[in-house]
């Protein structure tokens, strides 16, 4: 196991993970679109996104704020950390020009019957005073270091 | 519109649906790599169980798939030779919105389970099961029919190794 892993005893509860902060640009957004096999225009048409739509301009697709989500959570945990769950729900748009902020919250953390370390965490993006899209996440973590969540399946693994 | 009988508010034939699998689909194309650098560049996600084969062996068994790219091999190529019509993915939520005759719908809430990696050529499929609808509600939106949408995804193996759940809502806004 890799020394840069977070482990169950590092972890406690109410515990802020540092911000990730991140200026997004047209470029972010498009190449998250496609590397998501997202052909639709309002994610690259600033066109089609302003008057077709009434945005203000192309938006971040789901996948890519999914795929943001993920790399802010495993940056966190280390490779052993390994995603259980994820519920999103989105309230605003990401935008060319916007700086955004991904915070997160240990809302809990547990061992469950099979002996597998979770962490509950609150994660928002947020852009300026609002809040975009919250998600709430279930990672599981090495109870130590000679523990690796990939290696449970069937029902060693209840995320 | 049905013109069914109702049971407990929900129509006999939307009834018959829940629980049923819908729309069973297979992957465009096999899993691949590259596709999963794009999508570590394109949000500069350095996990190295995504870039270095050693890592990757030692954790995981070998090269994975960041589980969050699960409905990426879903999604049909941009044109593909003697394609017709549109492929919608989540065509369920299509069909009781006009099942229901309701001109608005939106997804409410979005959940992701995680199960066994998927890994460079797997091949992957797709299924959809009504899982529930409400009967009618009336929200600041409008007044229509929650319901909740499962798609489940298997490997080459049937093993799954996800479910997405969405909560959607369709309606009709009411009169100002």
């Amino acid at each position: 196991m890799r020394g840069a892993d977070v482990t169950v005893e590092q972890v406690r509860e109410g515990q802020e993970l540092a911000p990730l902060v991140h200026d997004v640009t047209a470029t972010t957004i498009v190449l998250g679109a496609l590397a998501s096999r997202d052909w639709r225009p309002m994610h690259h048409d600033h066109d089609f996104a302003v008057h077709r739509n009434g945005m203000r301009d192309i938006f971040m697709n789901t996948p890519t704020q999914a795929a943001w989500f993920e790399r802010y959570l495993t940056d966190w945990t280390g490779p052993a950390g390994r995603l259980g769950r994820m519920r999103f729900r989105m309230s605003g748009s990401v935008f060319p020009g916007d700086t955004m902020v991904l915070a997160g919250v240990v809302r809990s953390v547990d061992v469950d019957a099979t002996g597998c370390a979770w962490v509950a965490v609150d994660v928002t993006l947020r852009v300026g005073d609002q809040t975009c899209t919250e998600c709430a996440a279930r990672v599981a973590i090495p109870t130590g270091p000679d523990d690796n969540p990939w290696d449970r399946r069937g029902a060693r693994w209840q995320p | 519109m049905s013109s069914g009988a109702e049971q407990g508010g929900l129509p006999d034939d939307v009834a018959a649906r829940v629980g049923c699998v819908q729309y069973e689909q297979r992957g465009g194309f096999p899993v691949e790599r590259g596709y999963i650098w794009s999508t570590c560049a394109s949000v500069e996600n350095a996990n190295p169980l995504f870039w270095d084969d050693e890592v990757a062996r030692t954790i995981t068994g070998g090269p994975i798939a960041p589980p969050t790219m699960l409905s990426v091999w879903f999604r049909p190529h941009h044109w593909a030779p003697g394609r017709t019509g549109e492929l919608l993915p989540l065509q369920v939520h299509f069909d009781l919105k006009e099942h229901f005759g309701l001109p608005e719908a939106v997804i409410s809430e979005n959940t992701i389970v995680f199960h066994d990696p998927v890994r460079p050529g797997d091949e992957v499929s797709s299924r959809q099961i009504l899982r529930s609808v409400s009967e009618e509600k009336t929200t600041r939106l409008g007044t229509g029919r929650f319901w909740v949408i499962d798609v489940e995804y298997r490997n080459q193996r049937d093993e799954v190794v996800g479910v997405e759940s969405y909560t959607g809502f369709g309606y009709r806004r009411a009169p100002t």
